[in-house]
């Protein structure tokens, strides 16, 4: 049952968000990446943040769901290889019908076979532990990138031209506005999902995993099953955001747009770190803050901003690795539902 | 299979060469990884990039005029310096924490280092002309550029020095001590943050050196620093800590591997055969290791 409260909260999240392409019109390309942004935080900390798994791999998904829409989208109505190869629009082009056919198909394609993807490879990947998971998984992301890159079929190394907008859609709000939409249809998706998985009682099983794994199996938790489902969990998004992202940018790259283990691999675990691991609002509001912080700061220091993102890494893991939330959580503990003990507290104080 | 190494020996020949002249190098920049993952447990993703520098500051002389081969000298000397600030820095905040944390960290610190250097050296493949010949064996079919020779010496002299200085000197034995037991060893009065800052050093140095070598042999790019860290990283998992012969026959071997992959699936795969390796080895450790706590299922 939802209180009062909470569903105030909503809906005047959810109408904000419904408003915020015609409120802040120039803006629409910016919060689409938000919404893709926060998307990715939230299911990264999934299994980052809830499981302890902490993948750096998960742009893996992104970049297929991203090849995999863009690929289904030409390839069900023209032949792909033609298509790569003369650049795209050139030869073919999408009328109003084809686009959304094919960018629903591709999209439905895009969350499914991630899904599947890491529920094959999972069994083997979950089975490493701590920081063997993170670098292989750094390791698979990279892989995907360089292979990708490599296969003539999607474009290889020069790049793949997603279908651009029906031009029989003349408004040229129409464009912004439908990417928008798209990506909080999957936000609300991702939220209405992640927010059931916090009140479940698989919540509690990834986080046994988290704090102690063999007890969690001692105690006759079939781990690994839990694991390649959390896993499943966020691939699944991870290939819807990079579906919609392929085709809001309109050009994929193999290592720079697609499999950008250097940016978007980063971010996702970078955003979730910033708001507060293992919480439900910490990686939306990580997210949020960091899309300010780069787009406020980005043309201002116009080719350090990798520096910047550099230190800004180093600064937020070396000095704030439980977060905006864990901060919160320290600062307020009664917000958070906890019951201290004063006396109890006290001692502890002392005793260090 | 149609493929031409198998096609023509001398190719094979030539590969191998190649390949274990490389490898030895890579064993260079696994041992300065063994050293501080044994010693501080942290696992440096910036260690390519620390290489790269070193490489970069090889290249600077190069274009002051001097000869890059200097470089094995000077390099390893201002990069101990480098890591060394570095460990006071950042490192010594994240030593006792979760390696998570540390991977993360380092991985922020390397991609400041790359984008640095790309401000001051620019985005350009480049390498430092040794100007030291090939040499040609078995009547012309197999050429062996003599810089490689030159690097595989080079290496082979360094690790043996370090192997001594580890065994002999109070430093040395100092930081074997900590590797063993941190605690005790502060117990019994090493100072380990002095150690650590050294072993950070020497491995920084380390890679100073493997740097300089690598912009005789083969090419300098401020990018591509990652692939140094996942192959030291592979060979040390490979090989354990603090195994030396282990290391230099893995480096080797992955030298090896890297060169018949680039023959057998091509020269734009293979740095995504280096990564599809590291990913393989560490799912077939995962079922080795799960083979043997077995017992307790």
């Amino acid at each position: 049952m939802i209180k009062q409260k909470d569903l105030i909260l909503y809906s005047g999240l959810i109408i904000l968000g419904l408003a915020a392409p015609f409120l802040f019109s120039a803006f629409k390309v910016q919060l689409t990446y938000l919404c893709v942004l926060i998307v990715l935080a939230m299911t990264w900390n999934l299994q980052g943040g809830e499981m302890g798994y902490n993948s750096f791999g998960n742009i893996l998904f992104y970049g297929l769901g991203m090849y995999l829409t863009a690929s289904v989208q030409v390839g069900m109505f023209f032949p792909l290889a033609e298509w790569t190869e003369s650049g795209g629009e050139k030869t073919f082009v999408h009328t109003t019908a084809q686009y959304f056919q094919g960018i629903g198909v591709g999209l439905l394609v895009a969350a499914i076979v991630p899904t599947i993807v890491a529920g094959a490879i999972g069994y083997a990947i979950l089975g490493l532990r701590g920081h063997y998971f993170a670098i292989c998984t750094l390791g698979l992301g990279i892989a995907a990138g360089e292979i990708a890159g490599g296969i003539e079929i999607i474009g290889a190394g020069q790049g793949f031209t997603t279908p651009p907008f029906p031009a029989e859609i003349v408004d040229p709000e129409a464009r912004g506005q439908f990417f928008y939409f798209l990506s909080f249809l999957v936000l609300v998706l991702a939220f209405v999902f992640v927010k059931y998985i916090y009140g479940s009682r698989f919540r509690l099983i990834l986080n046994a995993i988290r704090d102690n794994e063999d007890k969690a199996e001692a105690m006759g938790i079939q781990t690994m099953k839990y694991k390649i489902v959390g896993w499943m969990c966020s691939a699944f998004f991870c290939g819807l955001a990079g579906g919609i992202m392929g085709g809001l940018i309109g050009y994929i790259d193999s290592t720079d747009v697609a499999f950008d283990g250097r940016e978007m691999g980063v971010f996702m675990v970078l955003m979730a770190i910033l708001g507060g691991k293992g919480t439900l609002w910490g990686p939306i509001i990580g997210a949020t803050l960091f899309h300010f912080f780069k787009e406020g700061l980005w043309t201002f220091i116009l080719g350090w901003q990798y520096v910047a993102l550099g230190v800004l890494i180093v600064v937020i893991v070396v000095y704030f690795p439980e977060g905006l939330m864990g901060w919160l959580r320290e600062k307020y503990p009664e917000r958070f539902g906890e019951v201290i003990d004063e006396k109890d507290r006290k001692a502890q104080v002392e005793l260090k | 299979m149609d493929f031409l190494i198998f096609k023509a020996p001398m190719l094979m020949v030539q590969a191998s060469l190649d390949g274990i002249l490389l490898g030895i190098l890579f064993a260079l920049i696994a041992y300065g990884m063994a050293l501080q993952w044994g010693v501080m447990n942290i696992i440096n993703i910036a260690q390519g990039d620390l290489v790269i520098l070193g490489g970069y500051i090889a290249y600077t002389m190069y274009l002051a005029g001097i000869h890059p081969a200097w470089g094995v000298i000077v390099s390893p000397i201002i990069m101990y310096f480098v890591g060394w600030a570095l460990y006071k820095l950042v490192i010594n905040k994240v030593v006792d924490r979760d390696l998570f944390i540390s991977i993360l960290a380092t991985f922020g610190i390397a991609i400041v280092f790359q984008q640095l250097m790309n401000f001051i050296f620019g985005a350009d493949v480049v390498v430092a002309q040794s100007g030291y010949g090939t040499t040609m064996l078995f009547d012309n079919s197999v050429t062996l550029p003599n810089s490689k020779i030159f690097s595989a010496v080079i290496s082979v002299l360094y690790a043996i020095a370090l192997v001594i200085y580890m065994k002999k000197s109070r430093l040395g034995r100092a930081i074997r001590a900590t590797a063993q037991n941190a605690r005790a060893a502060k117990i019994l009065g090493v100072d380990t943050e002095k150690v650590y800052a050294a072993t950070f050093g020497i491995n920084a140095a380390l890679c100073g050196i493997a740097g300089a070598l690598i912009s005789i042999t083969l090419t300098l790019h401020p990018y591509v620093g990652l692939p140094y860290t996942v192959r030291s990283f592979m060979i040390v998992i490979v090989a354990g800590l603090g195994n030396l012969p282990a290391v230099a026959v893995s480096g080797m071997g992955l030298g090896l591997f890297e060169e018949f992959a680039d023959y057998i699936l091509g020269t734009e795969f293979r740095i995504g055969a280096v990564f599809m390796l590291l990913v393989f080895i560490l799912v077939y450790r995962r079922f080795k290791l799960s083979k043997k706590r077995e017992y307790l299922k």
